[in-house]
């Protein structure tokens, strides 16, 4: 799995801060990688390869952690990540017209990012605030209710 | 505050907060209670509670105590805001916009009058 | 605590309240209230319920008595001889003959009580999750001190098992039994682990509590791990959950700060240490085993059982793993008996369930009642009926490892066995409701998208079957399908069930069964002809 790179004294900066507050231990790393992943945007291969040296753990197994959990990206992110909901109960209530709006507006599809590197879009399963579906979630900010004609508003609140 | 050693020490400072209570509910204090669950902010609640801080500033209203709670479980009314006057029964309002809460404030905190068509039933 | 005996209802459907169901029910508040009958009685307005005849109708349960037509002048007779002196008010019943309809499945639930009642959500939405002085005031904390005091770990385990709590994680394990195991385990270090991961898509019920009355959690690991001998415990929270976080952070240092975590709690020689660990966003760390994995660091994947968490759990240690609605249930059960709690519920399912209500409904949220209740009553009273007075078609129940449950079992009470016996599951408690316009096939495809993108890839009946599934409904969805890919779906449900390694891929086939068992001919029209029914799918890429 190709991940990318991030040549810069932040990534170092980065791992120093994560790791002085969370400590050398195996069972820190999620927390950890989940620090870097905020301070980054994304875990570039060398903040893997640093964490993988500090904590004396296979570089592979690093890797394997980061790959899985959906909170953390091995690729760069646009400046603003819009999540969508994609589960049933949102669907259901008109997430399905939230969804063709979302992609046709920022003429992204899911997974992608914006050229000028502003937007990332990407779907995700149930928030657990279905109660106000059909919801999306932009970097942490949530909106709840929506319909289609609520979507250019919302947008037009970022730089 | 105190740590607690035993169950009279729990019994007491239960106590002292009830009396608390109590003196400033005596004394006619106005409590405006925001539900701030992430259902309510996704609904808004964050532009209602700043709406609610910067009338009772723009208007130098006294007395009033803003505060937060959970999500009571009807998403389907959120925003939903709680007035407390003094003694008085809660008063509970769903779907509160910024404009509503001005209303709120102006009419039922300031003027006494309920403010009917957006009272909820919990 | 308030606790309910009767629930009256009001009939609000439009020409209820065109004949005055409005002032019956400002009359029935304040009768209530002169009667100071207002803390055991609950007072609501039902939608259509049937019975055009009678209306305004006023119901009550338990008896399941019809009164209509009601008028504001009988209001007074009716709250009296009912409510007060609790017989039937036979002058003001509907007559037998005009018993039909709609509401004649009140008939069959005489002696049941679907008002809601609060336990573990008492103070959501009440206090100030972010006061301790909040929850102190109400009751709070009382639970702890007096077990820590008055009671031996063996007498905590006795009263939860008295309780018949079983557990709301998903699979209804009897808590006490649980507890039990870990208590005889012996080891110097055990741990207690709160379950807050909760993920079922349409579930957000543990977020409630965790946001509205985190102490309540606090105290309620504090009261496990004295009970099984653990000093430190762990709370999972997804990593989605940034507000339930914060506030339990929180909670943590005011309740270090008071003295309830922390060593020789309530002046004893209990210690009890609690962390937070938060999740990054994976389904499958729900799963308990998966769950340990995630905070060793690790892949969030199922380990193999046996061993059980209970003997072999968190780094190797004897383990307890309770789900979030599980553990509220504590502190109250322990402060007012087990006798007490098993008089909300059935024999079997004491206690109460949160649901959530979602979908084509005209009032969403979430509630918490008796087990029990049916989905017609859920519909009815809580949802306020059908949005748009439209039909219900179904409902899926417990997130995506529910089952989807046909119209003709909404009078089928919900709890453990009722639903176990009729081959669906109650799951986590969401009610994701569905009116016609929702098809079965978009729905089982939104469903199996969800168990394919959060399958861990640990083992490939689940990896590879749940990919298929999609597969093949899709097909079926834009009419690539032939009549063998049924057959074919109902084989791979079942080897999902029988050959997945953890309980992902074994529900992962529920919704597949589902809609091959109840809804066949809807299904087999995108394929015979080529049309969704319900004008959903675009079958256009048809081959005729
Ligand atoms: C795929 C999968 C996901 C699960 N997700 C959760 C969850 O989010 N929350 C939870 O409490 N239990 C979840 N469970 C159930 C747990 O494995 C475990 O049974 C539960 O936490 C035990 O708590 P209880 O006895 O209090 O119900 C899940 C199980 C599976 C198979």
């Amino acid at each position: 799995m190709p991940v990318a790179t991030m040549k810069s004294n932040k990534v170092q900066e980065a791992v120093n801060a994560a790791i002085d507050r969370h400590g050398v231990t195996r069972d820190e790393l999620i927390p950890i990688l989940n620090q870097v992943n905020q301070a980054l945007g994304f875990l570039p291969a060398e903040a893997l390869s640093e964490i993988s040296q500090r904590l004396k753990e296979p570089r592979s197994s690093v890797l394997g952690v980061a790959s899985f959990y959906h909170m953390l990206s091995t690729k760069p992110r646009g400046r603003h990540v819009i999540q969508f909901c994609e589960s049933a109960p949102c669907h259901v209530v008109g997430g399905r017209e939230v969804w063709e709006t979302l992609q046709e507006s920022l003429k992204l599809a899911p997974e992608e990012t914006s050229p000028d590197g502003k937007w990332t879009l990407v779907t995700t399963s149930c928030l657990g605030i279905c109660g106000v579906g059909p919801v999306i979630i932009i970097d942490e900010d949530v909106y709840g209710n929506l319909t289609a004609d609520k979507i250019p508003d919302i947008l037009a609140r970022y730089s | 505050m105190a740590t607690i050693k035993s169950l009279d020490d729990l019994t007491r400072i239960r106590k002292e907060v009830l009396e608390k209570r109590k003196a400033k509910a005596a004394a006619g204090q106005i409590e405006v209670i925001v539900g701030m669950g992430t259902c309510g902010i996704a609904a808004g609640a964050r532009d209602t509670m700043k709406a609610i801080l910067e009338d009772i500033q723009n208007n130098n209203r006294v007395g009033i105590v803003v505060k937060q709670t959970g999500c009571i479980g009807l998403c389907e009314k959120e925003p939903i805001v709680q007035v407390v006057i003094g003694n008085q029964p809660m008063v509970n309002y769903g779907k509160v916009t910024p404009g509503v809460a001005r209303q709120i404030l102006a009419d039922h905190v300031a003027d006494g009058k309920v403010v009917q068509n957006h009272v909820i039933l919990l | 605590m308030k606790t309910i005996r009767s629930m009256v209802l009001v009939s609000s459907d439009p020409i209820s309240l065109q004949r005055g169901a409005q002032g019956v029910f400002d009359r029935l508040q304040a009768e209530i209230k002169t009667y100071g009958l207002d803390e055991e009685v609950s007072l609501a307005m039902i939608g259509d319920v049937g019975r055009h005849d009678a209306l305004p109708l006023v119901i009550v349960y338990p008896e399941a008595a019809v009164y209509g037509p009601v008028t504001v002048e009988d209001v007074h007779t009716l709250v009296e001889e009912h409510l007060y002196k609790g017989r039937i008010a036979v002058d003001l019943q509907a007559s037998n003959r005009e018993l039909s309809g709609k509401i004649a499945w009140l008939n069959t639930r005489k002696g049941t009580l679907p008002a809601e009642q609060r336990i573990v959500l008492r103070r959501a939405g009440i206090i100030d999750p972010t006061n301790i002085e909040d929850y102190i005031l109400h009751d709070g904390y009382t639970a702890l001190g007096k077990a820590l005091t008055e009671s031996t770990p063996t007498q905590v385990i006795d009263e939860i098992k008295k309780s018949g709590l079983r557990g709301r994680g998903g699979a209804g394990f009897p808590t006490g039994t649980k507890w039990g195991f870990v208590a005889k385990e012996k080891s110097a270090k055990k741990y207690v682990i709160c379950n807050a991961d909760e993920s079922e898509p349409g579930t957000f019920k543990d977020r409630l509590i965790l946001e509205g009355d985190p102490h309540s959690i606090i105290e309620a690991l504090a009261l496990a791990a004295y009970a099984v001998g653990a000093d430190e415990g762990y709370i999972y929270i997804r990593g989605e959950y940034t507000l339930a976080q914060e506030r339990f952070k929180l909670a943590i240092l005011q309740a270090k700060e008071m003295g309830f975590l922390g060593q020789n709690i309530f002046g004893t020689a209990f210690n009890f240490d609690l962390h937070i660990h938060s999740g990054a966003g994976a389904y499958i760390c729900g799963e308990e085993t998966a769950l340990l994995e995630s905070i060793e660091g690790k892949r969030g994947q199922p380990r193999t059982r046996p061993p059980f968490p209970t003997t072999h759990g968190l780094f190797g240690k004897p383990t307890l793993v309770n789900n979030v609605e599980t553990l509220a249930n504590v502190p109250p059960i322990l402060l007012n008996g087990a006798t007490w709690y098993r008089s909300f519920g059935t024999l079997s399912s004491p206690g109460t369930k949160v649901y959530t209500i979602l979908g084509n409904v005209n009032v969403t949220g979430l509630i918490e009642v008796p087990m029990g209740i049916t989905l017609r009553e859920v519909i009815a009273i809580y949802a306020k009926g059908m949005k748009g007075g439209e039909n219900f078609k179904m409902a899926q129940t417990g997130g995506s490892s529910g089952s989807i449950i046909p119209a003709s079992l909404q009078d089928t009470p919900m709890d453990f066995d009722s639903f176990g016996k009729a081959g669906v599951a109650l799951g986590s408690g969401a009610l994701l409701i569905c009116n016609e316009d929702t098809c079965v096939v978009d729905l089982a495809k939104v469903l199996l998208n969800f168990f394919r993108t959060e399958s861990c890839g640990k083992c490939f009946p689940c990896r590879i079957g749940t990919q298929r599934a999609w597969e093949m409904l899709d097909a079926i969805a834009s009419g690539r399908a032939t009549l063998k890919t049924l057959d074919q779906l109902m084989e791979l449900s079942t080897n999902l069930y029988n050959l997945s390694y953890c309980g992902l891929g074994q529900t992962a086939g529920t919704p597949l069964k589902d809609i091959l068992t109840h809804f066949r001919a809807e299904v087999e029209a995108h394929i015979r002809l080529g049309v969704c029914p319900a004008g959903v799918c675009n079958t256009k890429e048809a081959v005729h």
